[in-house]
């Protein structure tokens, strides 16, 4: 019986491995999609702004403003523009050629720097909020060093002194990178299994194969196998790349990073086999394994968008999307290290979500047709 | 000319009802666009509120209580927990229950009664860098004003040299304002590229399209109608999206209408072209859908949708030029926040038009040649 | 032993679709002939399938029992599946994976220890014949391949029960020679018991048992011959007429009291409704030398006749009207130089594969000709170069003198396709698809309507109006598929497969009208793997790996195998011996 149980799934295994290496359309979403994604995020998105264009307007040039000047043109933040009149560089900055706009009236030494009260009006361009408001604190920083370094002003009342930890650059690939990782598994657990295990149903090929020895356990098994060992090679694909390729620094320990990938992938892999037992059409797993599994995991997981900035029925949302789970001990594991109080609860979450979607998948699962 | 405008609406037709009779079609029409709406209409944000901070507060001075008294009041920020020892703040940040930790020490009351510097220690999160830069700003303004207060309050000079900040077409800065509009662009994508894709797919495996290429409809006839349901849906679906991101989103509407359906329809030839295409390679409608999708998602990122593309390295936004989404979004944040018309968006308009055209000929070249 | 191998008992089983609920059987109870091959029979949606399918245990029914091999389908469906074969509708083989590939999962699925593999490939191999191509991917064998390598794993641990679901359709006759004797092999020497549906009824004849289904129910039980027994002295062949074949049976139809008349060879075989001679002489004055001679009945005779009869009862299906005489009306039968088809060293190249080798034909006007082979002989291939759909890689193809790759729209509108397997818009209702093709055809206004009229009341689709064409009876989707290509009255009709998969008699009713198409002056190409269909062409070729075994008219065809021991040889025995002769 058992010698038997181990052919049997050594059958499975084999020819679900096959069929992943001969066919196109899962080679183009295991293989290609994700490395177009890494390469994306890797280098292509980024929301770290470098040399941002920004207008200087001068109406009277003098030290002072030749030393403010000096010190945007030595910031890697900014790429000046010089102006010496409003209209031009409003101009400009309604055209989109510069994001900001600091404005060095004629009275600039005379008034600002004396302290009566004067103030630098700044403009930015606020379409990007986002954008904007990361402009906005450059310039601040930008002006208050300048007044302690060059201008000799006296400074008193509150100041902050912010030490930013596990990402003292404020380096974003460095908590987009590993954050992929959940969004690559789950386009192979999910998306990819949704779509091959539905296809069995349209080929009829589900027919012959339960009218065989064949336990529906087995075949459960027979077909997870492949597709956790093509994800795990997908995770380790993108810790390497994350690691030696962009940077990004692993503090925590390689074994829980495996562990707790195996986790989320068996949850993957349950989202992916529920779908398709329950589409049984390739055409519609794909479609809802895109919009159940794909784009939760890459909006509401955390991933690109911070939940807790979410309004709260997104939040409570986000509770049933596993992949919020695994970002959050990713970026953890990767950023801080073995953050036992942040990985044991969300570990705790997706062995639930494990358990309950087996649960499902072992209950909706026959060896029926219809 | 008559007889080609009877070949091109009876084609129309055809396949609007097809469309709407499938119901897997209907799916793609009603589901994902719902479900965009609400994912990117509330969760995806970049402004942040209710940051959880805790504050471990040396100091017995007045001032002190007021600053902590500023940051719980602000809408950013909440206070959750006061730890008493600079490593019990530390262990919050490590286990992620607050984003954002402040440290006072005992001199800072002091400090700043006497004119001095008063420090304020901060550590942020860095494990989401872009929430930890936001949330600094947010502080870094809280102080500033409470400089400015004390200041004013306590006779001392005010501090020199002020920046005073002001943010055009979107004052407060709130990005909703920004990633709103944009899924405008992206869902009419979505959708248009969806179904002309499936089209010619669906009837290859129906096997319909061989009897289409045998009944005197010319291939440029087929394009057309393909083409024209698409365009239908895509306005319609636009024009739904739009009158949601005014009416509930609130997002004000400053520029010319014109300019902004002009954008939509260019944007969605290009669209159209590019499904087309698709549509032509692909043999089975699953083929079709994969191929819409490996297009989509690197056209959403490259796009500007969420991360600027002047952050991107110079390759990359060069091949962000080939995305229509990238003018699209221009054109319809242009005209939504800034109040752009034609002639302010005439330099996203021809990109667009470009991409659809070439896509439609090479569409509608494969439609000949690619006949199995 | 008192069980019985397959037994069911008052068995029912509905589906629902939406919020139809659809019997798909209904009362059924019978107990299977152990060591025997039992035939399932039946018109398409009569049930076959849901039979096959619950017993493999893969359906519960919904009142009654099934019990196989001692268990209950409900209660222990995995040990019926873990001993029974099975093969469902299309062979269940993975056909990305290769021959040898399928054999290794089924066997391992099966539990075929290590040991006994290399035995029991061996036989299977040389059963089947596919030894040569243990290597090749399943996808890239033919139709009759793919069955028998079905079939193959079905086989591997020699099941005392094997279902098989339609084994035999769209396969060549060789490779259904071929699958019948390893059948036969297996009954005669395993004492296997077989339960297999079919949609070809001469392979009823092969059973030892016959279950006919209709509508859901089991009507009828037995032995081929019981069956041709009800119809006997009723079937005659008819002598001495000086008719074309296809103009007698054109007339014959017509008579009352005459149920089937189908051609067989050089005659004409008619089924009456009562066991005596009709009076033909008041309906063939032309023909003084008329006689009818009694024949003996077949299984085909009597399943015809049940279902005829079954059909005058009900509302529907009267007799086929003639259809309204064609706009082009050319002289008939043409000469030699009315070619209206010419191919000439047509070749298609798919990468290294050469699926249409130099063929070469011509048809003149007012013919039928037909292309026959088996699937993967080349003829859709060589029948999408003639209609522009695929480039030829050589050679010429000219329909009407022109090109219709690079023909100007009109000359399209001169021809009628319909593509294999009905091709509509499934989810537009009939109108709108007659609707569509009408103006896709340049049908406007008062012209528009009287087409689409013209359709309704000749092919009854009128109180189909507005069913969406998915959920019409397959037949009906024929007969709109072929109405859609009708609208424009074109000169030149191509039809692809057009029989495949209807049963028995509307096909009879299809070639009926093609035949008065034909006479009103339309010249037709057909494709078929129907042997029997063959004799309704006039002239046809025979196709096999791309190439053209022979040409000639269906007559001089099977004079070709006129042998002593075989004195009338069919359609059937003339392809196998071309093969053959090829081989």
């Amino acid at each position: 019986m058992a010698a038997g149980r181990a052919l049997r799934l050594r059958g499975m295994i084999r020819k679900e491995t096959l069929q992943i290496l001969r066919d196109p359309s899962s080679i183009a979403i295991a293989f290609v999609l994700p490395v177009v994604l890494l390469f994306l995020f890797g280098y292509g998105v980024s929301l770290d702004s470098y040399h941002v264009p920004v207008g200087l307007v001068i109406e009277a040039p003098d030290a002072a403003t030749a030393s403010f000047r000096g010190a945007f043109e030595h910031s890697e933040y900014f790429r000046p523009v010089l102006y010496r009149d409003i209209r031009a560089a409003e101009a400009d900055l309604a055209a989109h050629r510069i994001q900001g706009i600091v404005w060095l009236r004629a009275d600039f030494e005379r008034r600002v720097l004396a302290g009566d009260g004067g103030a630098v009006a700044v403009r930015v361009n606020g379409v990007d909020a986002n954008q904007a408001r990361i402009t906005e604190g450059y310039i601040q920083g930008a002006w208050l060093h300048w007044l302690e370094e060059h201008a000799g002003v006296p400074l008193r009342g509150a100041r902050l002194e912010p030490r930013v930890w596990f990402n003292a650059a404020l380096i974003s690939r460095h908590f987009l990178v590993p954050g992929l990782i959940a969004i690559i598994m789950t386009l192979i657990g999910s998306l990819l299994t949704a779509m091959v295990v539905a296809r069995e149903w349209d080929r009829g090929t589900v027919e012959a194969m339960m009218v065989t020895p064949l336990h529906i356990g087995e075949m459960v098994v027979g077909k997870l196998v492949p597709y956790f060992l093509l994800g795990m090679g997908g995770m380790l694909f993108t810790v390497a790349l994350a690691v030696w390729q962009f940077g990004v620094p692993l503090r925590g320990s390689f074994a829980l990073l495996l562990g707790s990938g195996a986790l989320f992938m068996l949850v993957a892999l349950g989202m992916g086999l529920l779908i398709s037992i329950l589409a049984k059409n390739q055409f519609v797993a794909g479609q809802i394994a895109i919009v159940v599994t794909f784009l939760p995991a890459f909006i509401l997981s955390g991933f690109l968008f911070e939940i807790r900035a979410m309004p709260v029925p997104i939040q409570v949302l986000t509770h049933v999307v596993p992949a919020r789970y695994f970002v959050a001990i990713l970026q953890s594991l990767f950023l801080a290290g073995d953050v036992w109080p942040v990985v044991l609860p969300n570990l705790g979450a997706l062995a639930l979500l494990a358990l309950l979607l087996f649960a499902l998948v072992r209950k909706k699962a026959r060896k029926r047709l219809a | 000319m008559i007889g080609i405008l009877r070949h091109v609406l009876a084609l129309a037709v055809k396949e609007f009802l097809a469309l709407v009779r499938d119901p897997r079609s209907r799916f793609v029409l009603i589901g994902p666009p719902i479900a965009q709406l609400i994912v990117f209409g509330y969760a995806a944000t970049f402004d942040l509120d209710h940051v959880p901070v805790a504050v471990y507060n040396e100091d017995r001075g007045a001032l002190g209580r007021a600053l902590v008294a500023r940051i719980a009041g602000s809408p950013h920020f909440d206070v959750v927990a006061a730890p008493d020892s600079e490593a019990a703040l530390a262990a919050l940040v490590d286990r992620r229950t607050v984003l954002l930790a402040l440290h006072l020490p005992q001199d800072f009351s002091r400090n700043l009664h006497r004119g001095l510097i008063a420090q304020v220690q901060a550590i942020l999160d860095g494990r989401n860098s872009n929430t930890a830069m936001i949330a600094l700003n947010y502080l870094r303004r809280i102080l500033i004003d409470f400089d400015t207060r004390l200041a004013r309050e306590s006779g001392h000079p005010p501090p020199p040299a002020r920046l005073e900040m002001r943010a055009w077409y979107n004052a407060n800065l709130s990005s909703r304002w920004f990633i709103v509009p944009g899924i405008v662009g992206l869902l009419t994508l979505v959708v248009t590229l969806v179904v002309t894709s499936l089209s010619v797919a669906r009837e290859r495996e129906q096997g319909t399209f061989d009897q289409l290429l045998v009944t005197p409809l010319r291939p440029a006839e087929i394009l057309v109608g393909k083409a024209l349901p698409g365009l239908a849906i895509g306005l319609a679906e636009g024009t739904v999206i739009i009158s949601l991101v005014v009416f509930w989103f609130g997002v004000p509407l400053r520029g010319s209408l014109a300019a902004l359906y002009l954008g939509l329809a260019l944007f969605l030839l290009s669209a159209i072209g590019i499904g087309l295409m698709i549509s032509a390679i692909a043999v089975t409608q699953q083929q079709a859908m994969l191929g819409a999708f490996l297009f989509l998602v690197p056209a959403v990122i490259l796009s500007g949708f969420a991360t600027p593309i002047a952050n991107m390295p110079p390759l990359v936004q060069q091949l962000s030029l080939l995305d229509p989404l990238r003018y699209f979004l221009v054109v319809i944040r242009g005209v939504f926040l800034e109040g752009a018309d034609i002639a302010a968006m005439q330099d996203q308009y021809w990109p667009m038009l470009l991409i659809g055209l070439v896509s439609l000929v090479v569409a509608g070249g494969l439609f000949r040649h690619r006949m199995y | 032993m008192t069980e019985s191998v397959l037994e069911f008992s008052g068995v029912r089983k509905v589906f629902r679709a939406g919020k139809a609920r659809v019997v798909a059987l209904e009362e059924v109870s019978f107990r299977l002939r152990p060591g025997v091959v039992t035939g399932v029979l039946g018109p398409d949606g009569a049930g076959k399938t849901t039979l096959m399918r619950l017993a493999a245990a893969l359906l519960v029914p919904d009142a009654g029992r099934v019990r196989v091999l001692g268990h209950d389908v409900a209660a222990e469906p995995q040990a019926i599946q873990s001993v029974i074969g099975y093969m469902p509708q299309r062979f269940g083989l993975y056909e990305d994976l290769s021959v040898q590939e399928n054999l290794d999962l089924y066997a391992d699925l099966q539990g075929i220890p290590a040991r006994a593999r290399r035995a029991r490939y061996d036989t299977l191999l040389h059963m089947t014949g596919l030894g040569p191509f243990t290597r090749r991917l399943a996808g890239r064998l033919s139709g009759g391949m793919k069955q028998k390598l079905g079939l193959a794993c079905a086989l591997l641990r020699e099941p005392p029960l094997l279902v098989l679901d339609e084994p035999t359709v769209g396969v060549d006759p060789v490779s259904r020679r071929e699958l019948w004797a390893i059948v036969d092999a297996q009954v005669r020497e395993q004492g296997m018991s077989v339960l297999l549906s079919t949609a070809y009824l001469d392979e009823a004849e092969r059973c030892a048992e016959i279950l006919l289904l209709e509508g859901g129910r089991l009507v009828a039980q037995g032995s081929p011959r019981a069956f041709a027994d009800e119809v006997a002295g009723r079937v005659y062949v008819l002598a001495g007429v000086d008719l074309p074949p296809r103009r007698l049976q054109r007339r014959l139809q017509a008579v009352p009291g005459i149920v089937d008349a189908l051609l067989v060879g050089d005659h004409v075989r008619i089924v009456t409704a009562a066991p005596r001679p009709p009076a033909l002489q008041a309906h063939f004055p032309d023909q003084p030398g008329l006689r009818l001679v009694p024949v003996s009945p077949r299984f085909e005779d009597a399943f015809i006749a049940r279902l005829a009869t079954r059909g005058a009862e009900g509302a529907g299906a009267p007799p086929p009207a003639p259809p309204a005489p064609t706009r082009a009306a050319p002289p008939p039968a043409g000469t030699a130089e009315d070619v209206v088809i010419e191919v000439r060293d047509l070749e298609r190249r798919f990468g290294a594969f050469r699926a249409v080798r130099g063929v070469s034909f011509t048809v003149r006007r007012g013919e039928i000709f037909g292309l026959l082979g088996a699937n993967g002989a080349g003829k859709t291939t060589t029948f999408r170069m003639l209609c522009g759909l695929l480039p030829p890689s050589g050679g010429t193809a000219r329909v009407a003198g022109v090109d219709l790759r690079h023909a100007a729209a009109r000359a399209r509108a001169r021809i009628g396709y319909m593509a294999q397997r009905f091709s509509l818009y499934g989810n537009l209702t009939v109108a709108q698809n007659l609707r569509f093709f009408a103006a896709a055809y340049g049908l406007a206004g008062a012209r528009r309507r009287a087409r689409i009229d013209w359709a309704y009341a000749e092919f009854e689709l009128g109180r189909y109006r507005d069913f969406v064409a998915a959920q019409l009876p397959l037949g009906f989707r024929q007969r709109l598929a072929f109405a859609a290509a009708l609208m424009h009255e074109p000169e030149i009709l191509f039809l692809d497969e057009p029989t495949s998969g209807v049963d028995p008699l509307a096909r009879r009713e299809f070639w009926q009208r093609v035949n008065a198409l034909v006479e009103a002056g339309v010249t037709v190409l057909v494709t078929t793997h129907f042997m029997e269909e063959a004799n309704y062409c006039d002239r046809l070729v025979i196709m096999a790996e791309g190439r053209i075994l022979a040409e000639g008219t269906p007559a001089a065809l099977r004079a070709r195998f006129r042998t002593p021991q075989n004195p009338e040889p069919t359609m059937e025995d003339a392809f196998i011996g071309l093969i053959e002769e090829a081989a």
